[in-house]
């Protein structure tokens, strides 16, 4: 059983939800991502998705567009990523990490290479987003050989036969877009969440997240009624960007936050 | 990786291509962010459907020929023949086109299917300016709103067509991320599609993007080769020997080229931009320089550095400033069917300044790059051998960067 199999189901055990912080690797210096990730386990972050920066991210609001742009500043390759992962484990073996980006930088190492790397540091997830299972045949077979967790998206215009293709290939968790739109947008609807999780639960056994607009305690309590894992990304990074000329502070900042979030779900599930 | 292994044409024709997943061999596909699966494969039902139906086709053709003004000339350049002393060389003339290029056989083609399918706001991308001021311009003429992306930094070097697209009632919006450039508007018009993925069509300008786009483009545009093909063996009962096109994305070339692809005898060169030159990195050359890779949708051939991360292009010919390449031109350059060239900066100005001055036409600075290509290999060519050149646009945008870069202001 994979990492984040283990550690979403024993967060079911105890009746609590996933909470999974994304945070850009080398945003804002790259010395500050191994701290930063440490910092957000110890505030409450069960998995934590590790953002890959890609100089052309499609799908990303102007908020991670630009920890991508301050990460590059720094020329933060993928392979600097997976050495980050590599320190992080010298004292965290528990905490999954998933890998968060976009296929260039993955397909210019190699699939083959890319996934025994990703392995060998100690990832246990990736999530790569404009991949569709249409075009996954070759890496998922890499992937798989390394166990590794594909994690795939399922958006709001997602058909029930894709959701079932989409479910049969993805392992971990499948992570639900709760808006149309790029990460940072829109408002979320949580009961227009909750119909749907409730919908996509009778399509697919797998463990579901969701992310995209969850930016404080209350959203992130809201979507916890319903899914499993609650995914903030845009409202950490926000504080990021901020306070990014004071590291120490961004640390602090980041880490009341996602606390704040950590304590609002599972506060709810104890009165509930 | 496999996607440099060559994947050789169905039934010995070019013409079958892509995949029901819309690849050419290892090329294109559909890489884009789930929310859009959908949306595309809507896209790609309306577009098949579309274009096999009379009521649809009847109404483009009408709309080619009497707003864009089609059949375009297909004209035998005498003198500058001559000048050359080899082949005759014909100019497939797009530059007299409705709007002045080839972009606008696309974006009429895409706003009626834009119709059709119910949508009632339009998106493009834009460079030069070029495929902005053609979507502005169909949008005007269908009454629909339109949003046009364009880099922050190309909004300074072409302010005219901003001006244009802002009389013909479109909102430009200034992209201000990345190198601010058209492969940066391109993601913003993305993001907008994404989030406004009800009501709005995307017109994508270029044979790039994700299936059904490479294809559809290429079948709007392919009108520009049929009437070539048509309009020499009138003129000359033959066809020609080589078609030459500048390379972008790769819309114009596609256009000319794909009707004669099964033709075994009809050569053909795709001209990319070498900037400075392609030995100095600073080029927008991805086929004769560049590495296959996944961008905007599509995989295909791209500039971009060992980390993957696309690189910053140049070229004095703004519409051809772009990192990647449509991917059926990254399939062609594989299989050997179409050969692919770079011309630099100076070698295109050249070209610029001799067409008009012995023709009496002022040619855009992307087809600039073709003609360069044409003054290198006609000369060597014998005097009954003819060459198709492909002038997508006319150069009056370019005015005030030719005049800069010959010390004079305008």
């Amino acid at each position: 059983m994979s990492r984040i199999t283990q550690c979403i189901e024993l967060l079911q055990s105890q009746g609590r939800k996933a909470l999974i912080p994304y945070i850009t690797a080398g945003d804002p210096v790259p010395e500050l991502t191994v701290p930063l990730a440490h910092a957000l386990v110890q505030a409450g972050a069960d998995i934590i998705e590790l953002g890959v920066p890609f100089s052309d991210p499609m799908a990303d609001g102007p908020v991670i567009q630009r920890a991508s742009e301050r990460a590059l500043e720094h020329h933060v390759s993928l392979r600097q990523v997976l050495a980050m992962v590599r320190e992080f484990r010298q004292t965290d073996t528990k905490t999954p990490i998933v890998l968060m980006g976009y296929l260039n930088p993955v397909e210019v190492m190699g699939y083959g290479a890319f996934a025994k790397a990703a392995a060998e540091a100690g990832v246990d997830g990736v999530l790569t987003v404009d991949l569709p299972p249409e075009e996954a045949d070759q890496i998922l077979q890499e992937l798989k050989q390394y166990a590794i967790d594909p994690i795939f998206l399922l958006a709001p215009t997602t058909s029930d036969e894709r959701v079932k293709k989409i479910c049969r290939v993805a392992s971990g968790y499948v992570y639900y877009v709760s808006v149309k739109g790029v990460t940072g947008a829109g408002h979320l609807n949580a009961e227009a969440v909750a119909e749907k999780i409730a919908h996509l639960r009778q399509l697919t056994d797998l463990p579901i997240g969701v992310g995209f607009g969850i930016k404080d305690g209350a959203s992130a309590r809201a979507v916890a009624q319903a899914a499993d894992a609650v995914v903030v990304g845009s409202a950490l990074i926000g504080k990021i960007e901020l306070n990014r000329e004071d590291h120490d502070t961004v640390v602090r900042e980041v880490s009341a936050l996602l606390a704040s979030m950590r304590n609002a779900m599972d506060t709810e599930n104890t009165n509930s | 990786m496999s996607s440099q292994s060559i994947v050789k044409p169905q039934s010995q024709s070019y013409l079958n291509m892509p995949d029901a997943g819309g690849h050419f061999g290892n090329y294109g596909g559909q890489f884009v962010a789930e929310t859009l699966m959908v949306p595309l494969d809507e896209l790609r039902q309306a577009y098949e459907t579309y274009l096999k139906d009379p009521d649809f086709l009847k109404e483009l053709d009408d709309d080619l020929k009497h707003y864009v003004g089609r059949p375009s000339p297909l004209y035998f350049a005498e003198r500058w023949s001559q000048r050359l002393g080899g082949a005759q060389i014909f100019l497939k003339r797009e530059d007299l086109n409705h709007t002045g290029a080839h972009k606008v056989n696309n974006t009429i083609g895409q706003a009626l299917l834009a119709k059709r399918m119910g949508k009632t706001r339009i998106i493009a991308e834009t460079g030069a300016g070029q495929h902005g001021v053609a979507s502005a311009t169909v949008a005007a003429r269908l009454g629909l709103e339109c949003v046009v992306y364009m880099g922050a930094e190309d909004i300074q070097r072409q302010a005219i067509n901003v001006y244009r697209m802002k009389l013909l009632g479109a909102k430009v919006v200034a992209v201000e991320s990345g190198s601010k450039t058209l492969k940066d508007a391109l993601n913003e018009a993305m993001r907008d599609w994404v989030t406004n993925v009800d009501d709005t069509f995307y017109i994508i300008g270029t044979v790039a993007g994700p299936h059904p786009y490479p294809a559809m483009v290429r079948d709007f545009q392919a009108v520009i080769g049929r009437e070539a093909r048509r309009q020499i063996l009138q003129q000359r009962d033959c066809l020609p020997n080589r078609l030459i096109a500048c390379v972008g994305g790769g819309s114009n070339a596609i256009g000319l080229f794909y009707p004669f692809l099964d033709d075994a005898d009809v050569a053909m060169t795709g001209v990319e931009a070498a900037g400075d030159g392609l030995a100095t990195g600073h080029h927008a050359a991805p086929l004769c320089a560049g590495k296959p890779g996944v961008l905007h949708g599509n995989r295909t051939y791209l500039m971009e550095d060992s980390d993957g991360q696309i690189i910053e292009t140049h070229s004095v010919s703004a519409g051809l400033d772009y990192p990647g390449v449509g991917p059926e031109h990254a399939w062609l350059k594989d299989t050997g069917r179409v050969e692919y060239v770079a011309v630099t900066d100076k070698e295109a100005l050249q070209a610029f300044h001799d067409l008009t001055r012995i023709e009496g036409i002022i040619p855009a600075l992307e087809s600039s790059h073709a003609l360069a290509q044409v003054a290198k290999v006609a000369p060597a060519m014998s005097r009954d051998e003819i060459i198709i050149v492909n002038l997508s646009g006319r150069g009056d945008k370019d005015i005030h960067t030719v005049a800069a870069l010959d010390g004079i202001t305008v």
